[in-house]
């Protein structure tokens, strides 16, 4: 063994990286060559030295409580966050409720993000494109009643969910009636909404886009568009009303759809 | 969801500790960390093994670049980029070539040992920290780092000479005379 080839070596040696033979050939070179053998020493000697030093970190308590926060969020609700960590990058959380009309109850449990990735898109744009197909004569409305006992039952068979049918008559958003719609090839329940003369379409299924992974609030071709995850489904809210007041309706879908589920 | 919590979470000060050295602030580390979790969470499920810790690292060292790669691009001036062009070169980090073999390794602390290593060039310092500090076998670092066993090999030899410049440098100039620092260890 010649040095070059020791001073490469001698690392492994220290790391417990080399075989027996390896490791024997090293400290043979090193014991008669003496800038190897010195090489050795010091090296050994640092490589103790950073062993005993703390010189790992500990990640802080807020770092910690923001990953447990986020692991404590089912999978269809992670949001990347790459986009919000500049400029805004401590305002992760908090931007949320602070930035959308959502209550604070709503918002620990809804992620909104204001951009989404290409495979979110496709999904979104086929949203948006059902929800304009909806609107064509004939198309918006397979049972009309805006009975939600009638609504509901309706997709018992039709689709593998049971999707929560709210009145908000009362709040005016007039329900419409309900349709069976096709989005990324998977059956799903579209319920019909109507705010003054504008139609809001509420798709509901089981992990719509769950392999998509992710939350949006944002505006297609004209139409605003809110997407959320909600006791194990996934729900796409879209309209030509304004931003504000598709917040609303996502607000008071979101209070009333866990009292809902369930009670056919 | 629970089964990727209870492998990964207890990595968080190792991922954390690699994002502190890479990125050289607290916040920048943090933002990586959680990027990072992130990016693992929605990968789990295509996850087979072998180790969820060198994994992690693998994926935080992506972020980390892809970071630099951004700012590099100029989005962000950062002094990052003259960094990273030198450091195939690094005039400043040569072992002095004549002088003889120093036998003897100052005892330097915890802080100065951090410094020292935080101021290794990139590939060197990822090296390091991830054989020392972060405790991985060569072929996990070969791993993380996406390059050959025997480039590992060849970055650490050159990490360890470099850093022992440095070390003997900052014992030299840092130390009193006859102080408990420069009592030394004598080999």
């Amino acid at each position: 063994m010649n040095c070059d080839e020791s001073e490469l070596l001698l690392h492994a040696l220290i790391d417990g990286e080399l075989d027996a033979g390896h490791a024997r050939d090293v400290e043979t070179h090193a014991g008669t060559c003496s800038a190897c053998a010195q090489k050795l020493a010091s090296f050994r000697a640092m490589h103790e030295a950073m062993s005993d030093s703390s010189l790992k970190e500990t990640a802080p308590a807020h770092l910690r409580g923001r990953i447990e926060a986020l692991l404590a969020t089912p999978a269809s609700r992670v949001v990347s966050m790459r986009e919000f960590l500049r400029p805004t990058r401590r305002s992760f959380f908090g931007g949320f409720a602070v930035g959308s009309a959502l209550s604070a109850a709503v918002a620990a449990s809804l992620v909104l993000a204001v951009i989404r990735g290409d495979q979110e898109q496709t999904i979104a744009d086929e949203v948006v494109s059902a929800h304009i197909r909806s609107l064509q004569a004939g198309h918006l409305m397979d049972v009309e009643t805006s009975d939600r006992h009638t609504v509901k039952p309706w997709f018992n068979g039709r689709v593998d969910v049971a999707p929560p049918v709210i009145d908000l008559t009362a709040e005016s958003f007039t329900l419409l009636g309900g349709r069976l719609d096709y989005i990324d090839n998977e059956p799903v329940a579209a319920i019909v909404y109507q705010r003054r003369k504008h139609v809001i379409n509420l798709f509901v299924a089981q992990r719509l886009g769950a392999k998509h992974a992710r939350t949006v609030s944002d505006s297609i071709q004209g139409y605003n568009v809110r997407h959320w995850s909600q006791d194990g489904l996934d729900f796409w809210a879209v309209s030509d009303i304004v931003g504000s007041e598709l917040d609303e309706f996502v607000q008071k879908i979101a209070r009333a759809a866990p009292q809902s589920s369930g009670a056919s | 969801m629970r089964r990727f919590r209870d492998a990964a979470l207890p990595h968080l000060d190792e991922v954390y500790t690699l994002a502190r050295y890479l990125m050289r602030n607290t916040d920048d580390a943090e933002d990586a960390v959680q990027e990072c979790y992130l990016r693992a969470l929605r990968h789990f499920d295509s996850y087979r093994g072998p180790a969820m810790k060198p994994w992690l690292l693998a994926i935080l060292r992506n972020v980390c670049n892809a970071e630099f790669t951004r700012r590099a691009r100029g989005e962000i001036p950062t002094d990052y980029a003259q960094d990273e062009s030198v450091t195939e070169e690094m005039p400043m980090w040569q072992e002095p070539q004549a002088s003889p073999e120093k036998v003897i390794l100052r005892q330097q602390d915890s802080a100065t040992i951090r410094r020292l290593v935080t101021e290794l060039p990139a590939p060197f310092r990822e090296a390091i920290v991830l054989r020392e500090i972060n405790d991985l076998s060569y072929q996990e670092i070969a791993e993380v780092a996406g390059v050959p066993v025997g480039t590992v090999m060849s970055r650490l030899a050159r990490a360890r000479a470099m850093l022992r410049s440095a070390w003997n440098a900052a014992e030299a100039s840092t130390a009193e005379p006859g102080s408990a620092t420069a009592s030394g260890i004598t080999l």
